[in-house]
């Protein structure tokens, strides 16, 4: 049944990234990691209506981008442990988790950086007469930034299939957005922009799906674009070192309320899943997340050799040896 | 046989040999329908039509990144920044993303592009239009960058470039443009890193680029009057650089003297003297001094721009402190 594996899909998102906070905290692997926890909804409920030849671009939180898309959860976990069975070889780490096999082309380190990116691959798609769409997340933080300005207007002009998708969880960084942000709200931007959209709550599956399923459908057949702007919560902090002392004592709490995974259990339920069924499916996930993980633990580290390759073809520096 | 145009004539007919070679060869950048600033793409868009060849908006940062986008689904863009100076708004996208995406993807992806950046001095063109910034990119790793000094080695480096599946910064310079040259009717492809000797000699190596060649060659003719031979490097590109050209010349005449049109300070010069004494040691290297432009913005009013201005004069006047 169509939700029950969307339903796994966010369950999915949802124990990869606290196994990776957890994993994180315990120092087994460094660096930053941006945690999608309680947003689940809003890749699941875009990536459904995508192809697989439709292509995606991310942001620093891309786990659950990736995830959604259907990369390789080996390949992504062993990746944020930096081994060489990573889906980037070791190389990029969790901010820059990519697979080009199923269209994901990248998180990116830097905030509104898919933008650009996302509208020429629209463009070099339309040129290579394809049809394939191209859904570009960002954050409500993005939207400040030029290249989101450039990158609208430039679909627009050009006619591109591109699915604009805002996942807003109200904060840039640690600074909450409405207090860094003037004009009447991403929507209204976009629209003067000539890109047309809707507002749905990321965290109901069902919205999510049903409202990116219409405009998906809309950008593939007018060969225009189209802005999803998601309301939803980000459960952790801006990075998964920051406590988020920025926010008022009760409001993570509060929101946790909203969960997407039980509200879409509950209609499950009502639809006729019995709880036996969304308890195998928890185990079932847990299982294969457990084994991604004891699977990154004892994978090879890459060579230190492999430091020097994929840099360019002609004329990479040979090795400094003393 | 051999035909004698102008440099933006010869990368126009580079162009749409390429273009016409390959269908995910397109152009994109500002005014480029109706030619582009200096006529380099003349007739491209009533050759190839509206979908390969673009107009932009003024929005450079989009400009450079569709760019990358468009390569990452297999076509093979040729991105028109206008002028060099203009790359800046572009950085982000071309440093942390073009640059960048090869690696940190674990070879996922490939850059396939050509960036097309007319650059140096032109007179009149004040601080925002005159820059020489080159050097700034060869210490960006993943990018390959490219300085044709004549009209056929433009036309050969962008075609090369067009077919490297690399990130290509192609440095042309501006004020060339509408010089007359000798090009060879067939353009081979002409791959980076290798130098070109211009001039033979034994008295002393000088290593340039780009719009800083002509410069050295009258100079190094002034010297020839005086039994002083000189013999002039053009690296042609500065990363990957033909470093062992420039050993094999040094080992002749152990004295080295780097013509460069852009700020001396952190300049590519220093680069080349570092690694000639690295590589030859200051036996068999003996002397070794850089010319380069006093860091100072580039100023307007003609008597304050001389400053900056490459002169053979000047270089001389090096030429013969190092000899004597």
């Amino acid at each position: 049944m169509r939700l029950l594996g969307l339903y796994q899909s966010m369950l999915r998102i949802r124990l990869f990234e606290e196994l990776a906070l957890e994993a994180h905290r315990n120092g087994e692997f460094g660096g930053y990691l941006h945690a999608s926890s309680g947003q689940e909804a809003v890749p699941v409920g875009v990536c459904a209506n995508l192809r697989k030849d439709d292509r995606l671009t991310s942001t620093h939180r891309g786990h659950g981008h990736g995830l959604a898309k259907g990369a390789d959860i080996h390949a992504m976990m062993a990746e944020l442990y930096g081994r060489e069975t990573g889906a980037c070889m070791g190389k990029g780490g969790s901010m820059h988790i990519a697979d080009f096999s199923v269209g994901m082309l990248g998180a990116n380190g830097i905030v509104a950086g898919g933008l650009p990116i996302a509208v020429g691959a629209a463009q070099g798609l339309k040129l290579l007469g394809s049809d394939a769409v191209v859904a570009c997340f960002f954050g409500d933080g993005a939207t400040n930034r030029g290249p989101f300005f450039e990158a609208l207007n430039w679909a627009s002009l050009y006619g591109l299939r591109v699915l604009f998708v805002c996942e807003d969880n109200g904060m840039s960084a640690f600074t909450y957005t409405n207090a860094t942000t003037a004009g009447q709200g991403v929507l209204k931007r976009a629209e003067s922009l000539g890109v047309p959209g809707e507002t749905v709550d990321g965290n109901d599956l069902i919205a999510v799906d049903d409202t990116a399923r219409r405009l998906i459908d809309e950008v593939r057949k007018t060969a225009s674009p189209r802005i999803l702007h998601a309301r939803t919560y980000r459960w952790y902090g801006h990075t998964s070192t920051d406590a988020a002392p920025y926010r008022p004592k009760g409001e993570a709490e509060k929101a946790r309320l909203n969960d997407p995974l039980p509200r879409l259990a509950k209609r499950l339920v009502e639809e006729g899943v019995n709880q036996a069924m969304l308890d195998q499916i928890i185990f079932d996930t847990r299982a294969t997340l457990n084994d991604a993980r004891d699977q990154a633990r004892s994978a090879s580290f890459p060579q230190s050799a492999d430091a020097f390759n994929d840099v360019q073809d002609c004329g990479a520096e040979a090795r400094i040896v003393s | 046989m051999i035909t004698s145009m102008s440099f933006a004539q010869a990368s126009l007919k580079a162009l749409t040999e390429e273009m016409e070679r390959d269908p995910t060869v397109w152009v994109l950048g500002e005014d480029v329908r109706q030619g582009g600033v200096f006529g380099q793409y003349n007739g491209l868009y009533a050759k190839f039509g509206a979908e390969r060849v673009v107009d932009t908006p003024i929005a450079e940062a989009t400009i450079m990144g569709a760019g990358l986008g468009a390569a990452l689904v297999g076509t093979r863009p040729v991105i028109e920044m206008r002028i060099a100076d203009f790359v800046l708004p572009a950085m982000d996208e071309l440093v942390n993303q073009i640059a960048k995406i090869r690696y940190m993807l674990g070879g996922q992806a490939r850059a396939s592009l050509v960036v097309r950046l007319p650059h140096g001095m032109l007179p009149g063109s004040a601080a925002q239009h005159s820059q020489t910034i080159e050097n700034w990119f060869v210490n960006v790793p993943g990018l390959v960058v490219m300085t044709p000094a004549t009209a056929a080695d433009l036309a050969g480096m962008l075609k090369a470039a067009i077919r490297l599946d690399d990130p290509v910064l192609l440095f042309e310079p501006k004020a060339l443009f509408k010089q007359i040259e000798d090009v060879p009717d067939v353009t081979t492809p002409l791959m980076p890193g290798k130098a070109t000797v211009r001039r033979q000699g034994d008295d002393v190596t000088i290593v340039t680029w780009s719009l800083a060649l002509r410069p050295s060659l009258a100079a190094a003719d002034q010297l020839a009057a005086e039994s002083i031979s000189c013999e002039v490097i053009d690296l042609g590109t500065l990363w990957p650089w033909d470093a062992e050209a420039v050993a094999r010349s040094l080992k002749k005449t152990g004295r080295l003297l780097v013509v460069q049109e852009g700020v001396l300070a952190g300049g590519f010069g220093g680069e080349v003297v570092a690694s000639m004494i690295d590589r030859l040691g200051t036996k068999t290297l003996k002397t070794a001094r850089r010319i380069g432009a006093p860091r100072i913005p580039v100023p307007f009013s003609p008597t304050l721009e001389s400053e900056i201005l490459l002169r053979p004069e000047t270089i001389a006047k090096m030429l013969r402190e190092l000899v004597a």
